[in-house]
């Protein structure tokens, strides 16, 4: 009886069970996804703790030891002004992690807002809206970030404004489309029928609906964001010295590659992690919130 | 057909005017004086004053867009202001280094991409699938310019079987060409090999599923026919026109991958002229790859309507 029995209070549980914690029982199925969250989870406590776990000073020179290789001492070893690449590198996560996040979290605030006009806000909005997104998706993001930041000026904040404001459009034409799919649903017409005005139902009825769609997005997007502070800072228009930043370090360790192979290995590799991790939990979430497999 | 093209090249229109727009607009956003920026070191108030009435500072800014538009429409999009030269012949001189990196870097993610695709969905749940699916997810998590440094390392300083940097024309000497560009182009095409690897493993999935291809069995067909004449031949005509599309974002990944191996193309081009502050270079490199990126968009729309019977009537 109790083989019998099991299945249906699995499923009875499962018909219970709100849409989140059925995603989550779901992600955690999948083992890359899970990895990817973990490796998340350890970089943000890096970046977090880092004046905790750094050894030395990241900006602290040292003039007896530069470009030492790694050692006790030093793990990664010291770049060309003798200063800790592990301190660097661990300081550097912030910066990484802060541009990911808060450029995803402006393409996110501007990007959902315009997207639920566009496909909720009749014709002429749309068409409006919908241009101007060709518009800014056909200007290469990575050249338009470079303009960007050119134009406001190097520093991080404007580097993520920048990957930011590129980002914005996959979010409003994501959005967009999210929109025009749900609002021909049955609970969409019944709010309307009871009199609801649009900005509830968009708010109330529509947001909601389309969040697993926007998760997926903002968990990639965050690693293209990565990817482009580190181009950003490589090109020198993103964290400036002596603050660290693992592109910057890259575009330094360029100059020393016959003699200092360490500096260019763990930046990258940093940059190379942090991606991929994005990258695993994107995807696991992508199939865990993914209707169709309910 | 024409219709279909008609209309498609009517709504080029505002997208192009949009794009102008945007473009013109990243000047706005200088803090402070635009003239003052433009001068750098030049603090003279004539020299100022003069630049304010040659660039049109001191007209409003829908009149400063009609004569950049009206420009742009006539083929001036403006001079350089360090290289004193306009900015068309230097995106004619520059062009032409990062096209050839582009198409090599298209040649490559084509074979590797597509090769690892196709035996991806053929072996599908084996161990080969999942080794070129984590090489697919290796190519997309890898920064470029991280990968280049990585390469010179491998191949220019350790081994010396190539150049680390430098470049030289196919037409001055095709060999030392093949060689300043080979890693450069392989860099530049990597995440693009990726990303071509997956959408044709999951074309090919689609594609070994369909009835052409179980009747195609059923005749008793060789598997390796099945897969390359009826399976790829259909599962290739997104990847076809994904490839079209990509060139645009190639010339993207030409800026990094650029500036990692000193290639004089278009990439530094646009990189230098930020740090020299030559505005009229940036827009005008802007603008020249966002109407080429959205003229392939239209090529890969027709091409799309061309390839597929269905959609042509």
């Amino acid at each position: 009886m109790a083989t019998l029995s099991e299945p249906l209070v699995a499923e009875e549980q499962a018909v219970h069970e709100s849409p989140g914690a059925r995603a989550w029982r779901r992600l955690v199925k999948r083992k890359s996804a899970v990895l990817g969250l973990v490796v998340i989870v350890l970089l943000v406590l890096v970046a977090v703790l880092a004046p905790l776990i750094a050894p030395f000073d990241p900006a602290q020179q040292g003039w007896t030891s530069i470009r030492k290789p790694p050692s006790l001492q030093h793990w990664f070893g010291t770049d060309e002004s003798g200063r800790d690449l592990f301190s660097r590198v661990i300081y550097g996560a912030r910066a990484s992690l802060m541009a990911g996040v808060v450029s995803v979290s402006i393409a996110l605030g501007l990007g959902v807002p315009i997207g639920l006009l566009a496909g909720y806000g009749g014709r002429w909005v749309d068409a409006l809206i919908g241009r101007i997104t060709d518009a800014m998706l056909a200007c290469p993001f990575l050249i338009l970030a470079i303009a960007l930041a050119a134009f406001l000026g190097p520093s991080l904040q404007n580097a993520m404004i920048a990957i930011g404001l590129t980002t914005t459009p996959i979010f409003v034409r994501l959005t967009r489309g999210q929109v025009m799919a749900v609002k021909v649903e049955d609970y969409v017409e019944a709010a309307r029928a009871v009199g609801n005005p649009p900005v509830r139902i968009a708010v109330r009825h529509i947001l909601p609906n389309i969040l697993p769609a926007l998760i997926v997005q903002a968990t990639i997007s965050i690693a293209t964001a990565i990817i482009a502070e580190a181009s950003l800072s490589f090109l020198g228009l993103g964290q400036q010295p002596p603050a660290p930043s693992w592109g910057s370090m890259l575009n330094t360790a360029q100059r020393f590659l016959s003699n200092a192979v360490w500096m260019a290995i763990f930046p990258g590799v940093a940059i190379f992690l942090a991606v991929l991790s994005f990258n695993l939990l994107g995807d696991g979430l992508r199939d865990a919130l993914d209707p169709k497999e309910r | 057909m024409l219709r279909f093209l008609g209309k498609r090249l009517l709504q080029l229109i505002p997208t192009l005017f949009f794009v102008s727009v945007i473009i013109f607009g990243l000047q706005q956003l200088l803090p402070g004086d635009p003239a003052l920026a433009m001068a750098g070191e030049e603090r003279d108030p004539v020299v100022l004053e003069q630049i304010r009435r040659q660039y049109r500072l001191d007209q409003p800014f829908y009149v400063q867009y009609l004569y950049w538009v009206g420009g742009v429409l006539t083929g001036n999009l403006g001079e350089s202001m360090r290289l004193k030269e306009p900015v068309l012949t230097l995106v004619g001189q520059k062009l032409p280094v990062t096209l050839q990196l582009a198409l090599m870097a298209i040649v490559f993610s084509l074979v590797i991409g597509v090769t690892a695709g196709v035996i991806s969905a053929v072996k599908r749940g084996t161990a080969l699938d999942y080794g070129v699916n984590l090489v697919a997810l290796w190519g997309i998590s890898t920064p470029n310019f991280w990968l280049g440094i990585m390469l010179i390392l491998l191949f220019a300083v350790h081994l010396g079987w190539l150049p680390a940097s430098g470049y030289v024309s196919l037409l001055e000497d095709p060999w030392l060409s093949l060689q300043t560009t080979i890693l450069p182009a392989f860099v530049l095409g990597n995440s693009f090999a990726a990303v071509l690897m997956r959408h044709t493993r999951s074309a090919m999935l689609q594609a070994m599923t369909s009835d052409y291809v179980r009747t195609a069995r059923a005749k008793g067909l060789a598997e390796r026919r099945v897969v390359m004449k009826h399976a790829l031949r259909n599962a290739l005509t997104p990847v076809v026109t994904l490839g079209a599309l990509e060139l645009g974002t190639l010339l993207s990944g030409a800026v990094l991958t650029e500036q990692v191996f000193s290639i004089p193309g278009f990439g530094k081009l646009i990189v230098d002229s930020v740090f020299n502050r030559d505005y009229a270079v940036v827009q005008g490199v802007t603008l020249i790859t966002a109407t080429t990126y959205i003229l392939l968009n239209l090529l890969a729309d027709v091409a799309y309507v061309l390839i597929n019977p269905r959609l042509r009537s």
